[in-house]
């Protein structure tokens, strides 16, 4: 009857949905989180404009993940949510003065330093408050017949904060490099000077949760050193990119540092996701116990398959209406 | 005192949904009056089409953003307050809400990316095509939400196992019986939103003597429309009210305030419901006039509270009075319709100032409407969450305290607040610069300013975001 194995797809397309929110949203929550840092106000406009066209369908990745989860893995959302009460309430709340702020600051005169703010704010709480939620999915939910039965701020602890902090570094980094790549002249090299403190600060932060991990952990422990020829291969790759980020901003280079950053992302993504599988709300469910009815993630499924490549085609598309370098207006010098 | 999450939750959601849903029912009326002035424009190249597009366009960008914003967190609403409802009717809702966002919240945010920033990126036709794709997206979308709406009012095409709805046919379950009339009802209350908002800003600017020229041409656009739309909605309006008393009779006695089954029921004008001693005071009513709106004929039967036990019953005071709310606003935008077409003779419709300041007044009442509908609709099925199923008390997150609920509740209060105001005051500093704003803009092509100057326009974003090669 059951033909394919649908929920192992499903973890695939989330998996991929999450990535993808990752990245793209990434890079514009990092542009925010360095705006209060940048050399002038002309500079921030040229920072929010290189990512208005493309915030909005960025953040639209968060939507698919939240409604992809409640349809393929209930469980997933049904638990993770409230057990992240408030630190969701957070990062929402941040991503709505982040957003608004976008038409809002434009519109600005007097009031425009107020939507600066909003703006970092808003990008700095979302991001920590993301970067706490990987830290709290490593650490575990308390759970009783697929119900979250701990308390309110059990998300809260050193080893989320930690998390937290990781995250708001990493998205700085993509959107510094994403600097490097649409800005030129002195907010480009005021980017490119961003971009090696960063990358330090991520890795070192990587490197005390990697370090920290096991110990948090038992099941990861077991995974890492059971399969240690394997699962080095994602840090290796993740080192591996963050030199090619290091030594492309050292030759200059505009486009690299920020695909290498989007590799090194790749690759912790993937090291954390082998590390945890097959579960998805650990420590007790796997992603077959969270999963829909067969019947439901089949008749989703079917959608998806033509709608996903057309949405990334005009996503695509869009990109290219706005490529190139974002450039202050001749009046402006 | 003991804080009840399930009354808090039932608040917050009631007050991020309302707040929500102010914005797309204005911007899915108001993204296909774009689609159409940016065809206009692509057509006639008469510049007043243009110059009203990217008028409208900026005021869609700051409602719509408000939108998308308000929209993130409905996404996550249902598993942080209601975890074991999202757990129950995932099978179904998850797949709607989810082809919600990969058919419709996608093209919307692509395309509307190209109508905001795209007019000198791409070709006059493209421009003209994401117009039209962002207006595509607003309907896809509310097809897909109503949808999911209608299923919880009329459940349809599942069976409850063990706690958990499995979808037995996804046709049933879609286009479940309260479906067609909901998605059509909203549809033009989302025409009505746009047409009034847009006839009475125009109206404002008519009376302010600005741009006479293209205002006209927008004022008389929009009363058309209303003409149609107006008296439209009320016949709608009827059927959908049938198709609730077929499948719903409970929620259709708290809109009549009628407490016993009976013929010959009164249509009540006036009354306040006494849900603890089950009757009204104060009855003003038309002798046999209920009976024969929902019965057709005026000694047919109406349904009564008396259906179900009185803890079953909703909150029949806040049903029956936002019944009459949106029926009073209804037959009045009627009225403004119909003076449309009466002053049409020698364009009086233009220059009447009477009629101009009714229509700037009642660009507002739309938003009262379209919320007191809602307020019916969805209070008119409490006790349940998915209507005769799954009651909201079951749907309710297990792990939630009183004290979270309130902590959120009082946060979105306050960021809502702060969001709404500022929206407001740029909406209407938008409003203020009118048509003009974009001339200044082409008049001076580069414009020689300092960034610090008092006015920064929109369009700013177009001069400075340029193509160039890597």
């Amino acid at each position: 009857m059951e033909l394919f194995d649908l929920a192992l797809i499903w973890a695939f397309i989330i998996g991929f949905g999450v990535i993808m929110y990752v990245l793209m949203d990434g890079f514009d929550l990092g542009v925010g989180i360095l705006f209060p840092f940048a050399p002038d106000e002309e500079s921030r406009d040229v920072m929010m404009n290189s990512v208005a066209p493309v915030w909005d369908g960025n953040e639209t990745w968060l939507v698919l993940g939240g409604a992809g989860l409640l349809a393929a893995f209930p469980m997933v959302y049904s638990i993770l949510l409230p057990a992240l009460y408030i630190g969701v309430f957070l990062m929402l709340a941040g991503l709505i003065f982040r957003g608004v702020a976008f038409e809002f600051r434009f519109k600005a005169n007097t009031s425009r330093y107020l939507w600066n703010w909003a703006f970092a704010g808003g990008s700095t709480v979302a991001a920590f408050a993301q970067g706490v939620v990987v830290g709290a999915y490593i650490e575990g939910f308390e759970t009783a017949n697929g119900v979250y039965v701990g308390g309110a701020l059990d998300w809260l602890t050193p080893f989320t904060v930690l998390t937290g902090l990781g995250l708001l570094a990493g998205y700085g980094l993509l959107g510094a490099t994403w600097l490097v790549l649409k800005t030129e002249g002195d907010l480009q090299q005021w980017a490119r000077r961003l971009v090696t403190p960063l990358l330090v600060a991520v890795l070192v932060v990587f490197a005390i949760i990697s370090i920290w991990t096991p110990f948090v952990d038992s099941f990861v422990r077991d995974r890492w050193f059971d399969h240690i020829t394997l699962i080095w291969v994602f840090p290796a790759f993740g080192l591996f990119c963050a030199w090619q980020v290091f030594r492309a901003i050292r030759r200059h280079k505009d486009g690299m540092p920020f695909v290498a950053t989007m590799g090194l992302f790749i690759s912790t993504y993937l090291g954390l996701i082998v590390s945890k599988w097959p579960y998805v709300v650990p420590p007790n469910y796997t992603l077959w116990d969270a999963s829909s009815a067969y019947g439901s993630q089949l008749f989703l499924l079917l959608g998806l398959l033509f709608v996903i490549p057309v949405v990334l085609g005009y996503t695509a598309w869009t990109y290219w209406v706005f490529r190139g370098k974002v450039r202050a207006g001749e009046g402006y010098h | 005192m003991e804080l009840d999450p399930l009354l808090l939750s039932r608040i917050q959601f009631a007050f991020v949904v309302s707040f929500h849903a102010i914005f797309p029912v204005f911007t899915i009326g108001l993204a296909s009056y774009i689609a159409v002035l940016e065809g206009l424009a692509f057509k006639t190249e008469n510049p007043a089409w243009t110059r009203l597009s990217t008028f409208w366009t900026k005021v869609f960008a700051v409602v719509f953003g408000m939108g998308v914003v308000s929209g993130i967190v409905m996404s996550f609403q249902f598993g942080t307050n209601w975890s074991n409802f999202s757990q129950a009717t995932a099978n179904f809702l998850g797949p709607m809400l989810s082809y919600e966002v990969v058919t419709a919240f996608f093209l919307e945010a692509a395309f509307l990316g190209v109508l905001l920033f795209g007019r000198d990126k791409v070709p006059a036709g493209v421009h003209l095509f994401a117009a039209v794709m962002v207006a595509f997206g607003t309907f896809i979308s509310s097809f897909w939400i109503l949808s999911a709406n209608s299923w919880m009012q009329t459940p349809a095409g599942v069976e409850l196992r063990e706690g958990i709805f499995h979808v037995t046919s996804w046709s049933e379950a879609i286009f479940n019986p309260s479906f067609t009339w909901r998605f059509v009802h909203m549809v033009m209350a989302s025409f009505l939103t746009g047409g009034f908002v847009v006839a009475g800003v125009s109206a404002w600017y008519l009376l302010r003597g600005r741009e006479i020229e293209a205002n006209r041409k927008a004022l008389s656009m929009c009363l058309w429309m209303l003409l149609i739309m107006a008296p439209s909605q009320a016949v709608i309006g009827d059927f959908h009210g049938l198709n609730t008393q077929e499948h719903q009779p409970v929620k259709v006695a708290a809109m009549e305030g009628n407490w016993e089954t009976d013929t010959r029921v009164p249509l009540l004008l006036f009354a306040l419901p006494d849900q603890e001693n089950q009757t009204n005071r104060f009855e003003i009513g038309i002798p046999g006039m209920a009976s024969l709106i929902l019965a057709h004929d005026i000694d047919g039967q109406v349904p009564g509270l008396d259906l179900v036990p009185q803890e079953e019953q909703p909150p029949v005071m806040l049903v029956f009075w936002s019944f009459r709310v949106m029926v009073g606003l209804g037959f009045l935008m009627i009225g403004f319709a119909i003076a449309g077409l009466v002053l049409r003779r020698g364009g009086r419709y233009a220059e009447n100032r009477w009629f101009l300041q009714g229509l700037r007044l009642m660009s507002v009442t739309p938003f009262v409407a379209v919320l007191s509908g809602w307020f019916v609709t969805e209070f008119g099925r409490a006790p349940w969450v998915v209507y005769g199923m799954m009651t909201q008390a079951e749907g309710l997150t297990p792990s939630l305290t009183g004290g979270m609920a309130l902590f959120t509740l009082i946060g979105y209060i306050v960021v809502y607040a702060l969001v709404f105001s500022a929206g407001v005051y740029y909406l209407m500093r938008v409003l203020h610069d009118g048509l003009e704003a974009r001339d200044q803009e082409y008049q001076s092509d580069h414009p020689k300013r300092p960034l610090s100057a008092a006015h920064v326009p929109f369009e700013y974003n177009e001069d400075i975001v340029r193509p160039g090669g890597y």
